[in-house]
């Protein structure tokens, strides 16, 4: 059983605090949701916690299994067992998918070991067709000129094959019509299991109809304000935002 | 025979009146025209400074880098000797040169040699098809500043490769020309002169090697003769070692229909020179002008291209790629010139830099001088960092930083690249700049 505790974190942007003091843990086997309104800290907690540079953690800790990752530089954290879901993700011509995620299962093995590439094959397909990605999808460049849909699908193709013991799937539902939606969370649905913790961030409620979450937690400015289970969704659905920022946030 | 006094003795070098002597008695038996080009050709060396400072067609350079003493005419090797390591493509034939002879040779079967395909040293060529080697051996004269160089070249050049395709003669696989320096100080004149006549299509790879790495001078060069409607395509990868110097100069001749497509892969050497340019000489000719470059270390990589479009409906599309690492510097000048009568031309220029260090220089110097009043001329030259959003999204699939930079160099080669028709002949060059970024 693995955690991930996220510990009184504030994060800043230059002199901007984003997120103030927000603390939650998820655990191996857990569906955490986080919703709330645009510009309240909700893509910045993903990706402080991820490693990205532009963000400066001014205090608070994130521990994965008990170990501080702060430390850590991005690409060890992700070996660590961390995966960001891309809000957007780039676009990198040039690099094909294939090179691409055999360089990050590489990345993943010991010093001088050999990737068995007919075995790293086999492996991409059944993922692929786990994920209705067409195979010819592999010697495309990463996410150049990608549909909406089949960016969010190559970032559950990555974590497919990179099996993370937590992913932060930041707003994945986000540009994706009703089809492609199911299709994405048929693909996240399918790699629920017992070593995988999620925390899913969405402004919507509707991506919840699909992937069921354990919990749902509130965020408001920089802090998660109320914390529930899968009903706290369809009552924030029924009564809005403004609620939260009646009910909650006066509180 | 000697020098003017007015030069200094660092303008000849270890190239000396003796050296240049010693030579010429070594090669007595060629033609006679030749031996009265190698003597003109000594005298021009000899006459010529070395580059100066107000050289325009030396900006950037680092011109104390270019000495010419310390290097020797090296003694003949043994294939043994040079442990010569193949490429792993299939090939139609090889010419393995080593310090200026051939050392090994796969030639080329006898259906090709029956259909009248030539591919033999340039020795044996100059005495069994001297009006053939005549009319185009060195016969575009260094135009960019390397005229001393050239002439050094054409001195002291003792055996190269040559290829000639007879008209409408296709072959599948590439020809191989390798290119060794072995030994501390070996200076090598390597050449490759390629005759593609009428509607012959074929591709020649050349390799530019060190068996070693001492300090080897190269002075290489290399004529492309594209007659009507033949294409030719012509790569070459030099990854000569870290203390070498060297220049090498390109010339592409097209004729009317003609398609050349020349790759250079730019990876060794100290300080390395290259020039290339094309001759569009009639209606329909087109020349693609590749190049990629690692540069890394204190590498210097300086490249100076010519598209002369002499005739009207000429095309020609230009696009070099410059990757640099450490405290690496890479010069860049080239011009698109189109005589008045040349209408129609159609030609482009581009120069892309990737900068992954900020100590690294990359110097443009993009130029067009148009002569002609319905023509489409474009060029540009850009130096761009890696995208840190590109970089955090590889390293957050776990991927280390050094490979991110890699990958992202890759994606951003990978427009010349895939330009290649050969898949092989790609992926032994993918391999050879991975090699770039070993640690």
């Amino acid at each position: 059983m693995s955690s991930l505790e996220i510990k009184d974190l504030h994060v800043s942007i230059g002199e901007k605090q984003i997120v103030k003091g927000l603390t939650l843990t998820v655990r191996s086997g857990e569906v955490h949701a986080i919703m709330g309104p645009n510009g309240t800290g909700k893509s910045t907690l993903a990706k402080a916690v991820a490693g990205h540079p532009s963000f400066t953690i001014t205090s608070g800790d994130v521990l994965l299994d008990g170990r501080s990752i702060l430390a850590m530089q991005p690409d060890e954290r992700a070996r660590a067992g961390l995966f960001l879901a891309f809000q957007y993700p780039s676009e990198i011509p040039g690099v094909s998918i294939a090179n691409f995620l055999r360089a990050a299962v590489q990345a993943r093995m010991g010093e001088g070991e050999e990737l068995d590439a007919t075995g790293y094959y086999k492996r991409l397909y059944s993922k692929m067709d786990l994920l209705k990605i067409d195979r010819k999808f592999t010697s495309r460049a990463i996410n150049d000129g990608f549909s909406g849909g089949e960016k969010k699908r190559c970032e559950i193709l990555q974590m497919a094959m990179l099996e993370p013991k937590f992913a932060l799937m930041d707003e994945t539902d986000s540009g994706l019509d009703i089809d492609a939606l199911r299709i994405v969370a048929d693909g996240v649905n399918a790699l629920r299991s017992t070593n995988l913790g999620v925390l899913m961030i969405t402004h919507y409620q509707r991506l919840l109809g699909y992937i069921v979450p354990d919990h749902v937690h509130v965020m408001w400015d920089g802090r998660i304000v109320k914390s529930g289970d899968k009903s706290l969704a369809l009552e924030l659905e029924a009564k809005g935002y403004d609620w939260v920022k009646k009910e909650l946030v006066r509180a | 025979m000697s020098a003017s006094p007015t030069l200094a003795p660092a303008a000849l070098g270890s190239f000396t009146p003796e050296v240049f002597a010693a030579h010429l008695a070594s090669v007595s038996h060629l033609p006679a025209w030749w031996l009265d080009r190698k003597r003109a050709a000594y005298e021009k060396f000899a006459s010529l400074p070395l580059p100066k400072r107000t050289d325009e067609s030396w900006r950037f350079a680092t011109l104390t880098g270019l000495k010419l003493d310390g290097y020797v005419l090296p003694a003949a090797v043994t294939a043994a000797q040079l442990g010569h390591s193949p490429i792993g493509i299939a090939k139609a034939g090889k010419l393995v040169l080593a310090n200026n002879r051939l050392v090994a040779q796969e030639p080329i079967s006898a259906e090709l040699a029956g259909r009248g395909v030539i591919f033999e040293t340039l020795q044996n060529a100059l005495l069994k098809h001297g009006d053939l080697v005549k009319a185009h051996l060195l016969a575009q004269p260094a135009k960019q500043g390397s005229e001393k160089f050239s002439a050094l070249h054409t001195a002291l050049l003792n055996d190269g490769a040559f290829i000639y395709l007879p008209r409408g003669v296709e072959l599948a696989e590439p020809l191989a020309v390798f290119h060794y320096a072995h030994g501390a100080a070996a200076a090598v004149f390597p050449h490759t002169l390629v005759i593609a006549e009428g509607n012959s299509r074929a591709t020649v790879v050349d390799f530019f090697r060190s068996a070693d790495d001492g300090a080897h001078f190269a002075c290489g060069q290399n004529d492309l003769y594209a007659a009507h409607g033949a294409q030719l395509t012509y790569t070459a990868a030099q990854t000569w070692s870290r203390e070498t110097l060297s220049f090498q100069s390109n010339s592409i001749v097209a004729r009317r229909d003609a398609r050349v497509q020349s790759f250079n892969l730019h990876l060794g050497g100290r300080q390395s020179r290259h020039e290339s340019h094309s001759e569009l000489q009639a209606p329909g000719a087109h020349s693609e002008m590749l190049a990629l470059t690692v540069a890394h270390g204190s590498q210097e990589f300086d490249q100076r291209t010519l598209q002369i479009h002499q005739a009207p409906h000429t095309s020609s599309n230009l696009l070099y790629k410059n990757a640099l690492l450490d405290q690496s510097k890479t010069i860049f000048s080239g011009l698109i010139v189109v005589d008045p009568d040349a209408q129609k031309t159609d030609a482009y220029q581009s120069n892309r830099n990737l900068m992954l260090s900020d100590d690294a220089e990359a110097n443009s110097l993009p130029g067009l001088e148009i002569q002609a009043n319905d023509v489409r001329c474009t060029h540009g030259a850009t130096s761009s960092r890696i995208d840190p959003e590109q970089e955090f999204y590889l390293q957050a699939r776990g991927i280390r930083k050094d490979d991110a930079g890699e990958l992202l160099t890759f994606g951003f080669f990978e427009e010349v690249l895939s330009k290649l028709a050969s898949e092989p002949l790609h992926d032994a060059f993918r391999d050879l700049i991975k090699t770039k970024f070993k640690k």
